[in-house]
């Protein structure tokens, strides 16, 4: 390949050099060039292939060369193809032993008969010698290397809005968003290249066309344009992943345009991966866009009219075309064999005769040979029907010496977003091409993906598209324009010629011959998903985009059956690779804080994390061990008063004539019947009836109550509770104010004494009884006071609105400072209320405990009409329970089990520990645990299996632990 | 990411969304047998096919019916959740 003189419409700058280093050494290109054509220039071949370590070289110059990755500046696996060239780059091959030129592993190449389709299936199912094969394998195989100390480059992710995506801005693409922004709406254009306009323009008259529509579009207030963005998949309701350079966008789009084109489609016969056998699409552009001709004496393989168009353009451009081979009989092209389009196909075909080009009608390309360089030299080709599937007579060959190959055997339709985005397809015989089919509302096809090929017909069916687009997304009436299809063939129905020594090669990414594929069939694998799996023919980088159609066409051939029986594999997103750096998140964490986490902070709080709230574990001080701390906690509220933050407590609000109705069927217990000023504890239970959560409900008037749920569920309760009560109809309503109201237990003997000198409320045991609920100021703040006994003292759940909970936390604090006050956290809390028996839920519960087996039968009222979860427990109670939640306290004071430890019983698991803490109060482990009803006998002797295997002696205990008798939380009464 | 339509906000993508599973019609508690009562307790049908589900817009905490077809992935009517009452028994003895 060479440089030729300045081309007219080319995209390169050829007064800024731009420098940088290929494989170590210097090399140059043009501001504009890309890798591959900045390198291709000046090499023979740019890279090496998976399997055997082929040379290879430019392709197709479209975003689809997946030979020619690269590794730059430490990135792996850079596209060539597309990637601009800059000053300074360092680009080296990827997968490659030692370099481009001297890579060892060339010598696989060789060895290629020993390596059948579906090798490792084959070699490495003994398990014993596997993972020294995995390591070899892993060693040999992959492309770029991963840079592990590179840089972290996060990249912005962006939601975008249009009425009418366009995605692709060829000719028919560009036709589309014009249409449409004439309608009124709003349009975006994707494209995958640097600059608008397709690579189908192949004479003037359509070159002139083209610039018109990309100044209309450019020049439209309605449009906007992303170029070097590929559409990379297509989700529900038009939702679409827009890979650009340095973002990803997620459009939506009112309705979408899809002007994807065609995908050229190679040629198989020995040898075509050499470097120099290349698309005739991709030498266009090389031609058109980076002013370099392909070689100086190349041959056409030929089944359509855009080779001959192709010809014609780059003879015009100086270069010597030794010869056309066509595939067609005479018989089957030129001018009078087609329909529309035909005076331009006969036209080009004559213009390539009037040139003295050699045109070889009926004959098929049979082998390439490669020269000292690698590149290819010769092309032998034989009469197509003497190539048959043991290859061609000696005879029959004629070799012709050229510099490049380049095929215009047919396209692939690239309609897998379409069939992303859901709509069928169906192979025209005709066209030999899949073409869309039931498209679903708001997608639209044009031009070359919806089978329609002559320019003017395409820009047609790009209006079309356009319009009735913009019509979906409510702008304009829609066109009524039906466009036909084209009815002249583009595409060969068999490009695909035998040759008994192979290298004839479908799959140029993992190296796939005609045999491989023939071979998987025979063996088995003959739909084209098993095909696919089986050979791994489309699964390289390049997802199959030149290999899917011609191996679908050697499937049929050996099923011997017509191809629109196979049908198409299944196209997933993404429709290119996008660098993971696209598609990271940026680890973002839910974490709510309570209205007083600073003051925790201050207070030198440990953190935990209790569902998404961020908790104080305890609060460290100077010169106290964890344990030490946690226990002082713990002793401030048994002795004097502790304040802890329960502020994570799930909070509503529920008003309404119904509302102790609707408590008594969400709740176990019994509500209507609550008397106003008081509390009662609630468990809530699914229909299976099995404990879900927990709470205290305050009745604060007759038609109004206010309780909690438990820190992990209050977003799932109270939107359960939402829908029951949208179910139900009763007329009550629930209002989540977890948010809006802090909350603090003030606990211990001293409590009422401190709080009474803040509250406009008579804490007289008289008047505020224990589980009675108040509103009243403290410290000058309307709060709602409920008397709790959770930890087993005297103590006051202070709920304040979020906004006042510094103040009446300072004020508690200041006021507590002489009874030495201290704030404890959720470690103190849990020995607190274990010493007192309390169940957590999700805790000592699982999504299996009812409340017979945990011990809360006094919390469910069977005698209530209806609760959710009765019919259940009807039946549950009358089995008897399965397992019984009991106290244990540990025989060895010096060891302990952890909590999940199992209860062992005659060699069999009959329980597990759930809770599980030193008490310093009690002077002993306790803990709670999940037994077997015949275990669960208070003074009964249980073996826990702790840590190491290790069998621990306890003893089942009745609960509370601590003050059996409950005085100190109802009277308040010091021990 | 798809649209669902709220029959209070509108159409919203469907991650402001939670499915709160099939419509389900319990038997009368009071009158039916253990064994129907565990069928509608544990067992769902899975069959596709065209069904009433719950749907709650978690931003605004509304509830709503939408009636989906399964096996396309076509939501073709909400409706407010009285719909759920004109459905069915819903599982009370009141």
């Amino acid at each position: 390949m060479y440089r030729l003189e300045p081309q007219a419409r080319e995209w390169i700058d050829r007064s800024t050099v731009l420098r940088f280093s290929f494989e170590g050494a210097p090399c140059e290109g043009y501001a504009g060039d890309t890798l591959s054509s900045a390198l291709a220039a000046s090499h023979p071949y740019l890279a090496r292939s998976f399997k055997y370590h082929r040379p290879r070289g430019v392709l197709s110059c479209a975003n689809q060369d997946s030979n020619a990755l690269f590794q730059v500046d430490g990135i792996p696996n850079v596209r060539g193809d597309v990637t601009l060239l800059r000053q300074g780059m360092h680009v080296t091959a990827v997968n490659t032993f030692g370099g481009l030129a001297r890579d060892r592993a060339r010598v696989l190449d060789r060895f290629a008969r020993f390596l059948p389709v579906g090798f490792y299936y084959k070699a490495f199912h003994s398990k014993r010698w596997f993972p020294r094969w995995e390591r070899m394998f892993r060693a040999i195989t992959g492309l770029g290397a991963v840079t592990l100390s590179a840089e972290r480059r996060t990249t912005p992710k962006r939601y975008g809005f249009c009425d009418v995506l366009v995605i692709g801005g060829g000719p028919s693409g560009l036709a589309a968003a014009l249409a449409a922004a004439e309608a009124g709406a709003r349009v975006t254009v994707v494209d995958e290249a640097h600059r608008l306009g397709g690579t189908s323009a192949l004479n003037d008259a359509e070159r002139q066309a083209l610039d018109s529509l990309v100044r209309d579009v450019q020049a439209s207030a309605r449009i906007a344009v992303l170029s070097a963005t590929a559409a990379v998949g297509c989700y529900a309701d038009r939702w679409v992943a827009l890979a650009e350079p340095r973002r990803l966008t997620k459009m939506r789009a009112r309705a979408v345009v899809f002007a994807t084109g065609v995908i050229e489609q190679p040629a198989v016969f020995r040898n075509n991966d050499l470097p120099g056998v290349l698309l005739a699409s991709g030498a266009w552009r090389l031609a058109e866009r980076y002013g370099i001709a392909p070689g100086r004496h190349l041959v056409m393989v030929a089944a359509n009219m855009e080779a001959y168009a192709v010809c014609r353009d780059l003879a015009a451009r100086g270069v010597n075309i030794a010869a056309i081979v066509d595939l067609r009989a005479a018989s089957e092209a030129g001018p009078g064999a087609a329909g529309a389009g035909a005076a331009g196909a006969g036209a080009d075909e004559a213009g390539c005769a009037s040139l003295g080009i050699p045109i070889l009608k009926g004959f098929a390309p049979y082998e390439a040979f490669a020269g000292a360089d690698g590149r290819v030299c010769a092309l032998a080709v034989a009469p197509i029907d003497d190539v048959g599937r043991g290859g061609a007579a000696a005879e029959s060959l004629r070799r012709i010496e050229c510099d490049a190959v380049l095929m215009s055997v047919g396209f692939a339709a690239a309609g897998q977003l379409l069939l992303q985005a859901g709509a069928g397809s169906e192979f025209s015989a005709g066209l030999q091409q899949f073409v869309p089919l039931d498209l679903p509302a708001g997608l639209l096809a044009a031009g070359r993906v919806n089978g329609v090929y002559e320019f003017g017909a395409r820009l047609a069916d790009g209006r079309r598209a356009g319009a009735q687009a913009a019509a979906h997304a409510g702008f304009g009436a829609g066109s009524a324009a039906s466009i036909e299809r084209s009815t002249r063939r583009p595409s060969h129905p068999f490009p695909v010629f035998a040759h008994p020594a192979g290298k004839n090669f479908v799959d140029f990414d993992e190296d796939l011959q005609v045999k491989d594929l023939e071979n998987a069939a025979q063996e088995g694998f003959d739909s084209s998903e098993l095909l696919k799996r089986y050979s791994t023919v489309g699964m390289g980088p390049s997802q199959g985009k030149h290999s899917h159609m011609n191996a679908l066409r050697i499937l049929a051939r050996v099923r011997r059956v017509p191809v629109e029986e196979l049908g198409l594999t299944t196209f997933r997103p993404m429709y290119h690779p996008v660098p993971l750096k696209l598609l990271a998140g940026r680890g973002f964490n839910v974490e709510r804080r309570t209205p007083l986490d600073a003051r925790h902070g201050a207070l030198g709080a440990v953190w935990m994390s209790a569902g998404n709230w961020r908790r104080a574990e305890y609060y460290a001080v100077e010169g106290e061990t964890r344990e030490q701390s946690i226990e002082a906690e713990v002793e401030a509220v048994r002795t004097k008063v502790g304040l802890i933050d329960v502020s994570t407590l799930g909070k509503i609000e529920l008003y309404g004539p119904q509302a102790g109705a609707f408590l008594d069927r969400v709740y176990a217990g019994s509500y209507a019947s609550l008397q106003v000023g008081m509390t009662r504890y609630g468990l809530m239970l699914d229909e299976s009836g099995v404990i879900i959560d927990d709470g205290v409900i305050a009745r604060l008037g007759a038609e109004r109550f206010y309780f909690t749920t438990t820190t992990g569920g209050s977003a799932t309760v109270f939107r359960e509770l939402s829908r029951l009560n949208a179910l139900w109809g009763l007329d009550c309503a629930l209002v989540n104010v977890t948010g809006h109201r802090a909350a603090f237990n003030f606990a211990g003997p001293a409590s009422r004494e401190i709080l009474q000198s803040l509250a406009d409320v008579d804490l007289g045991e008289a008047s505020f009884p224990y589980l009675a609920a108040r509103e009243g100021s403290i410290a000058g703040v309307r709060t709602r006071v409920l008397r709790v006994g959770f930890v087993g003292e005297l103590g006051y759940e202070i709920h304040v609105p979020a906004s006042a909970a510094a103040r009446v936390w300072q004020a508690l604090s200041e006021a507590g400072r002489p009874h030495a006050l201290r704030p404890f956290g959720v470690e103190a809390q849990r020995v607190l209320r274990l010493e007192k028996g309390h169940l957590i839920v999700g805790q000592d519960t699982d999504g299996l405990t009812d409340p017979f087996e945990a011990g809360a039968r006094w919390a469910v009222s069977m005698k209530k009409p209806f609760f959710v979860g009765q019919r259940s427990l009807k039946i549950l109670e009358s089995r008897g329970p399965r397992q019984k939640l009991t106290g244990i306290e540990v025989l060895d004071a010096t060891r302990a089990p952890k909590e999940c430890h199992l209860v062992i019983d005659r060699g069999a698991i009959a329980g597990r520990v759930t809770s599980v803490a030193r008490s310093r109060t009690l002077g002993k482990t306790i803990g709670l645990a999940m037994l077997a009803p015949p275990l669960a006998e208070p003074g009964r002797e249980i073996r826990i299996r702790a840590e190491g295997g290790e069998m621990l002696a306890a003893r089942v205990v009745a609960v509370p632990f601590y003050d059996p008798g409950n005085l100190r939380q109802r009277a308040g009464r010091a021990a | 990411m798809k649209i669902l339509t709220c029959p209070l906000n509108g159409p919203r993508p469907v991650s402001e969304f939670v499915y709160g599973g099939e419509v389900r019609h319990a038997p009368d508690p009071d009158r039916c047998s253990d064994a129907e009562w565990s069928d509608y307790v544990f067992n769902r049908s899975g069959s596709p096919g065209i069904k009433y589900e719950w749907w709650c817009h978690i931003a605004s905490g509304f509830w709503f019916i939408a009636l989906r077809d399964t096996t396309r992935d076509v939501v073709s009517a909400t409706y407010p959740a009285d719909k759920a009452r004109e459905l069915g028994p819903v599982g009370t003895s009141s």
